[in-house]
C-alpha cells in the first residue's frame, strides 16, 4: 500500500526505538543517583513518549509533549536543582533501611506492572465500527472552542493561579539583602 | 491480531504505560529527595497520558476527546510542577535541605 520500499519495516524499527527510548529514559530518571541525570532521563523519556504519540495518530500532542515537558518542565526542574540542591549529599540511610525500602519499592513496582499488564492484555479490546471525527488538528481546535471551551478557560485560570501562587510561595522568606 | 504491524497493536502501548507507572511508583517510594519524587510523579502523569492516548486511538468513536484530555493533563502537570518547585525552593530556604528525612519538626 506504500510506494516507499520497506516503509512498514522502517516504521516498526522507529517504533521500537521509541519504546526503548521511553523505557531507558524512565529507568535513568529513577535509578541514577545524581538529580541532574534523572532530569535528563525524564527528558529522554518524554522524547520517546512524543514518538509514541506520533504513532498514535496525534502529531499535535507529540509537539506539545516536547514543547511542554522537555522545553518547560525539565528546564524548570533544572532551575530548581540549581537553586535548591548544589550537590547531591551522600545518603545517610542505614543499609538495612535502604534494602527494606528498595525491596518494598521493587515489589510494588513489579506487582503494578504485572497486574496492569495482565489486565490490559487479558482480552481483546473492542474497536469502534466507524469514527465520527478524524482526530485532526482542525477537529481538536473546533472541539476546544465549542464543546470544551469551559474546561479550556478553566485551565487557563488554573495556570494563572499557579503562576501567582508559585511567585507568592517562592518569595516569602527571601532575605532583603 | 499478531498480523498487524507492531505500532498498531494496543497491547504494546498498554504494557509500556504499565511499565512507566511501575517505574514511577518505584521511584516515588525509593527516592529520598523532593525533586526526585517530583520527577517520579511526572513519570506517573506520562503513564496516564499514554494510556488515555492508546485507548483514544484504538477503542473510541471520537479521537479528539482523548487528545484534548491529554492536553489538559499536560497543562495541569505544568501548573503542578511550578507550584511544587516553588514549595521546594521555599523549603530549601527554611531547612537548607530537600531530603525528606530531615523535614520533620513535630518530633517527640
Amino acid at each position: 500500500m506504500n510506494s516507499f520500499p520497506a516503509a512498514s519495516a522502517i516504521a516498526t524499527i522507529v517504533f521500537v526505538l521509541c519504546l526503548i527510548t521511553t523505557a531507558i529514559g524512565a529507568l535513568i530518571a529513577v535509578l541514577s543517583m545524581r538529580l541532574i541525570r534523572s532530569v535528563c532521563g525524564l527528558a529522554i523519556c518524554c522524547i520517546g513518549l512524543a514518538g509514541l504519540y506520533y504513532f498514535l495518530n496525534s502529531p499535535f500532542l507529540a509537539l506539545m509533549e516536547i514543547l511542554i515537558y522537555v522545553g518547560a518542565v525539565c528546564v524548570t526542574i533544572v532551575f530548581a536543582v540549581m537553586l535548591a540542591e548544589p550537590e547531591e549529599p551522600a545518603t545517610h540511610e542505614k543499609p538495612a533501611a535502604a534494602g527494606f525500602w528498595g525491596g518494598t519499592a521493587l515489589a510494588v513496582g513489579i506487582a503494578i506492572f504485572w497486574g496492569i499488564g495482565w489486565l490490559g492484555t487479558r482480552e481483546a479490546w473492542s474497536s469502534p465500527d466507524k469514527l465520527t471525527t478524524d482526530g485532526s488538528i482542525q477537529a481538536i481546535g473546533r472541539s476546544l472552542l465549542t464543546t470544551y471551551s469551559l474546561p479550556f478557560e478553566l485551565i487557563s485560570l488554573a495556570l494563572l493561579v499557579a503562576i501567582l501562587g508559585a511567585l507568592a510561595i517562592a518569595r516569602t522568606g527571601r532575605s532583603k539583602a | 491480531m499478531s498480523s498487524l504491524p507492531l505500532y498498531n497493536r494496543l497491547d504494546l502501548y498498554l504494557i509500556t504505560a504499565a511499565l512507566l507507572l511501575a517505574i514511577g511508583v518505584y521511584g516515588l517510594i525509593r527516592r529520598r529527595t523532593l525533586i526526585g519524587m517530583l520527577i517520579s510523579g511526572e513519570l506517573i502523569f506520562s503513564a496516564a497520558s499514554l494510556n488515555i492516548m492508546a485507548f483514544n486511538r484504538f477503542t473510541v468513536h471520537d479521537p479528539t476527546v482523548g487528545q484534548i484530555f491529554v492536553l489538559f493533563i499536560m497543562g495541569l502537570a505544568a501548573a503542578e510542577v511550578s507550584i511544587a518547585l516553588s514549595i521546594i525552593v521555599a523549603v530549601y530556604r527554611n531547612y537548607r535541605s530537600v531530603q525528606t528525612e530531615e523535614l520533620s519538626e513535630l518530633k517527640g
